[in-house]
């Protein structure tokens, strides 16, 4: 069985980013950039899936710039075996993405295709689904434990209140929660056997994909900062404060 | 031009989430239609009529749509983008599950998590954990959305309920079914809706500790969260962590128990109304959103604080206190 990762080039999420001097983006320029940290739990997902015999081949596929090479070499260095990049500068939203996978998808024909849930950028938490929706398959979302055997995928998912388990015909489309496992930490061997796995590079102009924006950014701002209030000495003078002055209790 | 909310229910009970998105909704201006999707969910679809600004409630009520998946509930959504420019779901789970799915068959790109409605096509939405904020104008024929709940206040219920109409469209992929839900239940407030939250952290140190928590929460009527490092301790069930991959909450009071801070938690709760942090190292940058701060060690302070709350007849359910 072979298993698609999709994963995203974003600003790591240590760095603090700040909106352009335009004040119409992110600006990214010189940022430090990494592999998206849900798309990192669903390689390793796919990797775990491969080393219990369940899956043959692991393949990552990234949309984006030629340098999110780096995020593939990444995945491969977890242990994804080949690598699919269509490569383009334009910042596309989910439902182009969504678009360019089915492409991959219909190429690559895996039984299973994992996501992160959503990138920690744009937090859209979309592509996974609307990728499911355009190959017609279904949908496996925020994945806390997966088990793939006798043809189906059975996803336990974190709900609003609880967990919930669906059993999945396959092909089918899992997004990876933050529990569905702790990404390895990749070996130098293993970095170094990276370097030398195949990527295939596909111009994003030869899928026919309209990559037009259907959402215009009018501005990127910094929210209102929430001000720091006051220090209390005691539990008492805290009690008192939320009656008397914030009314609250 | 109408809006069409999708209803976030169990197929018993309207979820509060619901009258956050039909606040949101409203401020579009136009009529606006509630969906009622489930199986034996006539109670649900007869509270909704009851909804202030809701002019229609459309029913679809069927097996397939018994857990509402996305593979049997998405073609349904997609047929309605042919009467409704907008159709906006609460950002919930099931909100994210299924507004994307729709929209990639609409060829819509969906707006996720809305906090501000700036006109029928220009909606605010956090970026980057709510480090950015981005407004954003949609090209779109059909507006499809998940509300961030936080950012609405709920909608009212009134006197005159409005007219159902029943949906005969029944749609079965055949690809997916529910094996399992295990769900948890509690006689105390949902975390999203509390109008009190004592979330506890890593300095809790075990699921035992986080016992003083609870008893202050009850104390105040209130929900009790946690932080991913909490969480991921195991101290508490992942349904309770407060967070950026978490709940989004905003309730009146938000009291931060041996929570450092980190970003991703503060995302989740930043927009409360008043934000109390207890931590013993006065340097944790959650005071640095707190009003107020109590540098003092959780073991001895919470059980002081309850004592006290006690002491001034503070009780589950109280009514705000106007006078002191």
């Amino acid at each position: 069985m072979k298993v698609l990762v999709a994963i995203k080039r974003v600003a790591d999420v240590n760095v603090v980013v700040r909106p352009n001097s335009e004040g119409n983006d992110v600006e990214l320029t010189n940022v430090k950039m990494a592999i998206n940290p849900f798309c990192e739990i669903a390689v390793e997902e796919a990797v775990r899936l491969k080393e219990s015999g369940v899956a043959t081949e692991v393949v990552a596929v990234c949309i984006g710039p030629a340098k999110a090479q780096e995020q593939i070499r990444a995945a491969m260095a977890i242990g994804a075996d080949r690598g699919v990049i269509v490569e383009t500068d334009e910042n596309l939203e989910p439902l182009a993405i969504a678009k360019c996978l089915k492409a991959v998808y219909d190429q690559e024909l895996p039984q299973l295709i994992m996501f992160g849930k959503q990138s920690v950028d744009g937090d859209n938490n979309q592509t996974g689904q609307m990728f499911a929706a355009l190959a017609g398959i279904p949908q496996g979302t925020f994945a806390s434990a997966l088990v793939v055997a006798d043809g189906k995928a059975t996803v336990t998912r974190e709900i609003d209140g609880g967990a919930q388990t669906v059993e999945l015909s396959l092909p089918a489309a899992v997004t990876a929660d933050l529990r569905l496992n702790e990404p390895r930490y990749a070996s130098l061997p293993q970095i170094m056997k990276a370097k030398k796995k195949s990527i295939e590079t596909i111009p994003f102009a030869s899928l026919g994909v309209d990559g037009t924006p259907r959402l215009k950014v009018v501005t990127v701002s910094t929210p209102d900062k929430r001000r720091a209030g006051t220090k209390v000495s005691s539990v008492e003078e805290l009690v008192d404060k939320l009656r008397s002055e914030a009314k609250v209790i | 031009m109408k809006t069409l909310i999708y209803a976030e229910h169990d197929n018993q009970a309207l979820k509060s989430s619901t009258l956050n998105a039909v606040t949101a909704g409203l401020e579009l201006g136009q009529e606006l239609h509630l969906l009622v999707v489930g199986h034996g969910c006539g109670a649900v679809a007869n509270a909704a009529r009851n909804i202030q600004g809701v002019s229609a409630v459309l029913v679809a009520d069927a097996p397939v749509y018994d857990y509402q998946l996305p593979e049997n509930v998405a073609p349904l959504l997609e047929k309605l983008t042919s009467k409704y420019s907008h159709i906006l779901a609460p950002a919930t789970t099931t909100g994210k599950n299924i507004i994307p799915r729709a929209a990639a068959l609409a060829d819509v790109q969906p707006i996720a998590d809305v906090v501000g409605i700036e006109t029928t096509e220009t909606f605010v939405r956090p970026i980057y954990a709510g480090n950015l904020v981005a407004k954003v104008s949609s090209t779109d024929s059909v507006k499809m959305m998940t509300i961030r709940t936080s950012a609405f206040e709920a909608a009212a219920y009134s006197e005159n309920p409005c007219e159902i109409e029943e949906l005969s469209f029944e749609f079965d992929a055949g690809l997916s079914t529910v094996v399992g839900q295990d769900l948890a239940t509690s006689d105390r407030p949902e975390l999203t809706t509390a109008r009190v939250v004592v979330s506890g952290g890593r300095a809790l140190q075990s699921a035992e500790n986080f016992q003083i928590l609870y008893s202050l929460a009850d104390k105040l009527g209130g929900a009790v969260g946690a932080s991913r490092a909490a969480v991921d301790a195991g101290y508490v069930p992942n349904d309770l962590q407060v967070g950026q991959t978490g709940k989004i909450v905003s309730p009146e009071l938000y009291i931060a128990v041996g929570i450092s801070g980190a970003v991703q938690h503060l995302a989740g709760m930043k927009d409360s109304k008043v934000i109390v942090a207890i931590n013993k190292d006065e340097d944790a940058p959650i005071f640095e959103v707190a009003d107020y701060g109590l540098v003092a060690d959780l073991y001895e302070a919470v059980p002081e604080l309850e004592a006290l709350l006690t002491a001034y007849g503070v009780e589950v359910d109280a009514p705000v206190a106007v006078s002191a």
